[in-house]
């Protein structure tokens, strides 16, 4: 048993962090939170030569056959610096999706270019319902002779606004599972109407995408039809993990600024880290960030190898670092006093990307719950 | 990242599993290990159960053969932790003995010390307890006052010792003792191993508000202990028994977690009584649901721990929270115990309405002192917070 990182993986994970502290610094961020894009073109490009935007595609569509744990490996560093932009949605939404559910001429089509760079994609799944279940999915999809004719509305899809293409689950049929399918569009296909939404995380894109009347023809499929809730589960589960990683990195690096904090800034004659009230909240911060991690590096070998269980492994995952980073992101604020509740401090990043992270792709209770099923409660 | 085994270990699991099977006594799982239950009974048996596991070669599988071990890795202790607790093995009597007395004088004892000490550890013929707390120094652990006064070939030792498991059935006792009262707290204490047997020792056992008693104080009334006993130096006593604790802790790592579960699964079938309308109540449903979580995380952590052991490295900050969850953790796990049984929760042995006899009412109990022994919860923290993360000391 080695349950540790590689030499490799801790190398990209040295990489990786240099790399971010230099292109990422808090400045750039709230650049980036201002901006639409959310990225620059320039940085985007970087990252296309480091070979982060094709990691884990295999060699023959242009990726670096990269595994899914050497991912976490990058998206723990991401979330160190509250990464913006549409990594996460290019890679773990949209690319997964036709990774995952694409046949050959659809990946030889979007892969090679999303490791270039040239393209990016993402996922539109979730609805205004905001359920997380196949019985949430309404958007139509009417078959018309060779074509299909998309109507209703997405909300919540991340970076739709920047991005290619769009992977769209949508309803073909009857029975929760079995009627839900998948399509892979160019956004700019005639009828989709993309609206930025403001949001409380300003790292965090989100887009409402509404389809009027959408056609696009038959081979637009992403896998078969009435397979789609298959496919989308896969990649949810695997985002899902993904996103615990970048928790864990968020959660970690909070852990540090407050330790640092807490040696340096004084009251009543002794540094705050003296007092066990400030003490006490680190070292359970210090708790909740490993165990977080413990789990989260569990589901990510679980989904890179593909083992039954990986749901499981991923719900647990998403239930405990979804409490643990909101935790650690808030006692961080309280620690820091009034500077922490500044819009100047970094604090306030860290914490609103908690609570984005939070509720994507359900919270704490709803994978609580699956848990409890999966373990057959 | 690797959660497999190699083919020594698999065959190293399968001997531990297949003699398992062919040893644990088939009626052992519904002995009570609490209540009125002669103790004596109890503790011949278990002394016998691990002179057996001894002679099957499964008892300090990390320690040098010359010392009665096998000199194997920290992964075949897990292997072995975990089909003791798969089986629903009895424990093991001298767990002090062999997890924190043995390791210790290991890295401290002079040979004459490990010749006649380590391999009677592992026999159980010879059993220990750990004599640290005292009335006025538990937290504050460098405060205290067991006084041990060197004369010639011999040390003289006075006063006493509290809340010390298994004395009463120890036949061996780490003893901390100050020797040099005028040197700073903690460079004037010296680490002995006495002899339970000894002349000028009374053992009054103390009762528990489990009802049980577990726990123990010593009192020292003139008790010579020869030069010999001192292990690791004089006025050195500090550093040895902090290196005891943290066998301690690495010994947690082992056991806790596959208990931690088999407590769960049980947990859960007692959700389940009555048609399980337990288990159907969405809020304890989430409760069940996160205990299976954390205890899964537990786990984990300790896979990165023992991961970091295997490959020489130092343990890092994913050990040092252990106590603290696990502590806590069990806490939570025997609370939810109380809560599904609602008004039944108040029922205790002896009588029929009781569930499970009672069993559950005692866990639940006894686990108020996981928070407690072995350091608490608020000195944990402590420590975490200036060990591990450099905060200031108060
Ligand atoms: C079941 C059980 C078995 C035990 N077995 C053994 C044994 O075999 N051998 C042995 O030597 N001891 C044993 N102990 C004793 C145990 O180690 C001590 O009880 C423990 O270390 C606490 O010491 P104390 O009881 O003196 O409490 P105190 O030290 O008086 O603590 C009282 C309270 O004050 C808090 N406190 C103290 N100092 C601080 C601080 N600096 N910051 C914040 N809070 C503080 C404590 O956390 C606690 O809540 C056992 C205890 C139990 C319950």
């Amino acid at each position: 048993m080695d349950f540790g990182f590689s030499p490799e993986q801790e190398m990209l994970r040295e990489t990786a962090r240099k790399f971010l502290a230099e292109e990422s610094r808090s400045a750039f961020v709230r650049e980036m939170m201002d901006s639409t894009a959310g990225i620059t073109p320039e940085l985007w490009q970087k990252m296309a030569e480091l070979g982060w935007l094709g990691l884990i595609y295999p060699e023959e569509y242009g990726g670096a056959g990269g595994s899914f744990v050497d991912l976490t490996v990058i998206l723990e560093e991401m979330g160190r610096v509250v990464f913006p932009g549409p990594y996460f949605s290019t890679l773990l939404l949209g690319g997964l999706a036709i990774l995952e559910g694409g046949d050959g001429t659809q990946k030889k089509a979007w892969l090679p270019r999303i490791a270039t760079g040239e393209a990016r994609v993402t996922l539109a799944w979730t609805e205004p319902n905001g359920r997380w279940d196949a019985e949430g999915m309404t958007l139509t999809a009417k078959r018309d002779r060779d074509a299909f004719v998309l109507t209703g509305t997405k909300l919540f899809v991340p970076d739709a606004h920047t991005a290619d293409a769009l992977v769209v689950a949508a309803r073909t049929g009857n029975g929760p599972e079995a009627g839900v399918s998948l399509f892979l569009l160019p956004r700019e296909s005639p009828g989709v109407t993309v609206m930025l939404l403001p949001t409380m995380d300003h790292t965090r894109k989100l887009c409402e995408v509404t389809f009027s009347v959408t056609r696009v023809p038959a081979d637009a499929l992403l896998g078969e039809a009435g397979r789609g809730w298959r496919i989308l589960q896969r990649v949810i589960d695997r985002a899902t993990v993904g996103l615990c990683a970048e928790m864990c990195g968020g959660a970690q690096k909070v852990l540090e600024i407050c330790t640092e904090y807490a040696k340096v800034r004084q009251a009543f004659g002794k540094p705050i880290g003296t007092y066990q009230a400030v003490k006490h909240k680190c070292a359970d911060m210090l708790l909740l960030t490993e165990n977080a991690k413990s789990i989260t590096y569990y589901a990510a070998w679980a989904v890179s190898e593909d083992v039954p269980e990986d749901s499981l492994a991923a719900s647990m995952a998403k239930a405990y670092a979804s409490d643990a980073y909101r935790k650690v992101a808030q006692d961080g604020i309280q620690i820091h006093g009034g500077i922490g509740f500044t819009w100047d401090h970094d604090l306030h990043l860290y914490f609103k990307r908690a609570k984005s992270s939070e509720v994507t792709f359900g919270d704490a209770n709803y994978h609580r719950e699956r848990v409890a099923q999966l373990i057959h409660l | 990242m690797d959660f497999s085994l190699t083919a020594e270990q698999v065959q190293f699991r399968d001997e531990v599993r297949g003699w398992l099977r062919a040893n644990v006594p088939p009626d052992w799982g519904s002995r009570p290990l609490f209540g009125p239950d002669s103790p004596v009974e109890l503790h011949s048996f278990l002394r016998d159960w691990q002179r057996r596991l001894f002679g099957a070669g499964f008892l300090g599988l990390t320690w040098p053969k010359e010392y009665g071990g096998r000199d194997l890795s920290y992964m075949e202790e897990l292997i072995f932790n975990e089909e003791m607790a798969e089986a629903k093995a009895p424990p093991i009597l001298n767990l002090l003995g062999i997890y924190l007395a043995g390791p210790t004088i290991i890295a401290y004892g002079t040979d004459a010390q490990k010749q006649r000490l380590l391999s009677k550890i592992l026999s159980g013929e010879e059993i220990w307890c750990q004599g640290y707390s005292e009335p006025n120094a538990g937290s504050d652990l460098a405060s205290l006052q067991t006084r041990a006064v060197l004369d010639g070939d011999h040390s003289v030792v006075n006063r006493q010792k509290v809340w010390t498991s298994l004395a009463h059935v120890a036949d061996w006792i780490m003893l901390l003792a100050r020797t040099d009262p005028k040197a700073p707290r903690h460079q004037g204490i010296t680490y002995f191993l006495v002899d339970m047997h000894s002349s000028g020792i009374t053992v009054r056992p103390l009762r528990q508000l489990t009802g049980d008693a577990e726990f123990n104080e010593i009192f020292f009334d003139n008790v010579r202990v020869p030069a010999a006993s001192i292990l690791g130096g004089v006025g050195n006593g500090w550093q040895v028994g902090l290196t005891t604790l943290m066998y301690e802790r690495m010994a947690l790592g082992f056991g806790l977690q596959i208990r931690l579960r088999m407590a769960l699964d049980h947990l859960i079938a007692l959700a389940r009584r009555n048609g399980g309308a337990a288990a159907r109540n969405p809020i304890i449903r989430q409760k069940l649901a996160q205990l299976w979580i954390e205890t899964e995380a537990f786990k984990y952590t300790g896979y990165r721990a023992i991961t970091k052991l295997l490959r020489g490295e130092l343990p890092g900050a994913e050990g040092s929270t252990g106590k603290i969850f696990w502590s806590e953790t069990h806490q939570r796990l025997q609370a939810l115990a109380m809560e599904i049984e609602g008004p039944y929760a108040q029922l205790t042995t002896g009588s029929r309405w009781a569930i499970e006899g009672g069993l559950w009412q005692h866990l639940f109990l006894r686990s108020l002192g996981n928070t407690i022994e072995g350091g608490t919860t608020e000195i944990q923290r402590n420590i975490v917070g200036e060990r591990v993360l450099g905060l200031p000391k108060d």
